[in-house]
């Protein structure tokens, strides 16, 4: 059992969100983050020349059995992609263990299996 | 006078009036907008204290400072609520009502250039004066019958200049004293904090809601409908009805030019148009129209708005950039530099007696004569209010304070809660 976590364009949003639900996964979260990075934006309020570092993107967070790692991962990829620096960044990581709250069943078979 | 005509003359007075009213929301909107949601219901409080002691303290002795009977033209006997003394055509309930919404409108435009770090104690005091004597004096030597508008042959100015001062709807009288005022409270308060960087250049504090400005302007620029048409004070008759549609039309051509004009200076000096700066535009345009709106020509009032919408530009980046003097809202120069720009232009434009008609330079005399003594008057009871309350008592709230947001610290309110 795997967590993935995507950092995506605000703008790919839907796109990758259809293609979740459309391939093996029934749930993930998601929130709205800000970034720091390189790249900046000009901007000019009230005669003011100014640049903002910040950078707005979508996290999403994804937990799934090891099988469906890789076709989640060339999902998001496929979908989130541009071209453009600042297209985002896949971080995969281990889980121990998981619990269904409403059976108190645990383990990674808690998790839905589509297939 | 015929009494319909009469009774007509008050209803066009009284809507009128409620036009003006409706620009406190106007000003209050735009203020909120154009600064920090820490601070929203800190900035809609003092738009709501200006209109609530302007009322109050007008109707009891601005009044009369402004209306009442004097001997040499300088200052009313204060009324005391008293007011039988007025006479006039017009109900005097009704005229006080109108005259009260002008002077509440001059109070409030310094809340913006003072906006994000005053006391709110101090700021209640500031508004109390302005309305109590600062605004009624110099509105006695000009609307109140004072010397600056006597145009008796043996008057003042008829003697020096050949003509009296004219400022039909208060470029000067109303917009240019709250924009001093409002130059002279933020510099005696200091800049925000985090708003000049240690070398001295100058930060964006972006306002958080362009809505929320962007519809306060277009409600200002709606309630200029009724401060410019409404100070014919009548409807009735072929003069009358002539004169407020003509004022209607280059109000509004005004307004337009000075956004028009803001846009393009800013697209060619940014190389992007200014949304925020164009609203700020239209209404340098309107307070420039303001003064001449009965005596400049349609074509007339475009120039003024467009003199008015390009040195906008400039003068907001003169004051923040070299004067160093934080003004979030841009009061200053909008109401300031456009109420006094104003002034002088219908010394120039207006088609009966002004300069570009062949008309002498008298009246231009009698305009930049009439707009100094004003604006000297702002300034030095400006300069003793705002540096005597720092002096005496403190105009700023502490560092902590300001960094949280006013909303949570002075009020205990804040504007969003989730």
């Amino acid at each position: 059992m795997k967590k993935i976590e995507a950092i995506i364009r605000k703008t790919k949003f839907e796109e990758v969100k259809e293609a979740l639900l459309s391939s093996d996964i029934d749930w993930f979260e998601y929130h709205d983050v800000h970034g720091i990075g390189q790249s900046r934006q000009e901007r000019i309020y009230r005669g003011v020349q100014y640049s903002t570092d910040v950078i707005e993107r979508v996290a999403m967070t994804i937990v799934c059995r090891d099988q469906f790692v890789e076709p989640t991962v060339k999902v998001i990829i496929d979908t989130a992609h541009t071209g453009e620096i600042g297209d985002g960044r896949i971080f995969v990581s281990e889980m121990i263990d998981t619990w269904s709250i409403r059976t108190g069943e645990h383990g990674d078979t808690v998790l839905r299996d589509k297939k | 006078m015929n009494d319909i005509a009469l009774s007509l003359d008050t209803v066009w007075m009284l809507l009128a009036a409620m036009l003006v009213f409706f620009m406190q929301p106007g000003f209050a909107l735009c203020e909120a907008g154009f600064t920090r949601s820490k601070n929203t219901a800190n900035i809609l409080f003092k738009n709501f204290v200006d209109f609530m002691f302007g009322s109050l303290l007008f109707w009891f002795i601005g009044f009369g400072f402004m209306f009442g009977s004097d001997g040499a033209g300088f200052i009313g006997a204060p009324n005391f609520g008293d007011l039988s003394f007025y006479r006039g055509d017009l109900p005097v309930e009704g005229f006080l009502i109108f005259e009260t919404v002008f002077c509440a409108t001059s109070a409030t435009i310094v809340s913006g250039a003072m906006a994000e770090r005053t006391k709110f104690s101090m700021y209640v005091i500031y508004s109390a004066i302005i309305s109590l004597v600062i605004y009624p004096i110099e509105g006695h030597w000009t609307w109140g019958g004072g010397w600056l508008c006597n145009d008796a042959t043996d008057g003042f100015m008829m003697q020096t200049f050949g003509d009296a001062f004219h400022d039909f709807a208060g470029s000067a009288i109303v917009h240019s004293v709250g924009g001093v005022l409002a130059l002279i409270g933020a510099m005696a308060l200091g800049a925000r904090r985090g708003k000049y960087a240690k070398d001295g250049s100058s930060r964006a504090i972006p306002g958080h809601s362009l809505t929320l400005a962007a519809l306060g302007v277009f409600i200002l620029w709606m309630g200029w409908f009724g401060f410019n048409p409404g100070s014919q004070l009548a409807a009735s008759g072929a003069v009358n009805r002539i004169a407020i549609s003509h004022v209607f039309l280059t109000t509004n051509l005004a307004a337009a030019a000075g956004g028009v004009a803001t846009m393009f200076i800013t697209w060619l000096k940014y190389r992007k148009p200014s949304f925020s700066l164009t609203l700020n535009g239209v209404l340098a345009g309107l307070v420039g129209i303001t003064a001449g709106c009965d005596l400049v020509s349609p074509a007339g009032a475009v120039a003024i708005g467009l003199v008015c919408g390009t040195v906008l530009v400039f003068s907001i980046e003169f004051i923040d950039h070299v004067l160093h003097i934080d003004d979030p809202v841009g009061a200053s120069s909008v109401h300031g530099v456009c109420g006094i720009l104003g002034t002088l232009m219908t010394g120039l434009f207006s088609t009966s007696n002004g300069a570009f008609y062949g008309h002498g330079w008298g009246f231009f005399g009698a305009e930049c004569f009439g707009i100094l003594v004003i604006d000297l008057w702002a300034a030095m009871c400006g300069g003793l209010l705002f540096f005597g309350i720092k002096a005496i008592h403190g105009l700023r709230v502490p560092a902590r304070i300001e960094d949280e947001g006013l909303d949570v610290y002075e009020h205990g309110e804040l504007c969003y809660n989730s």
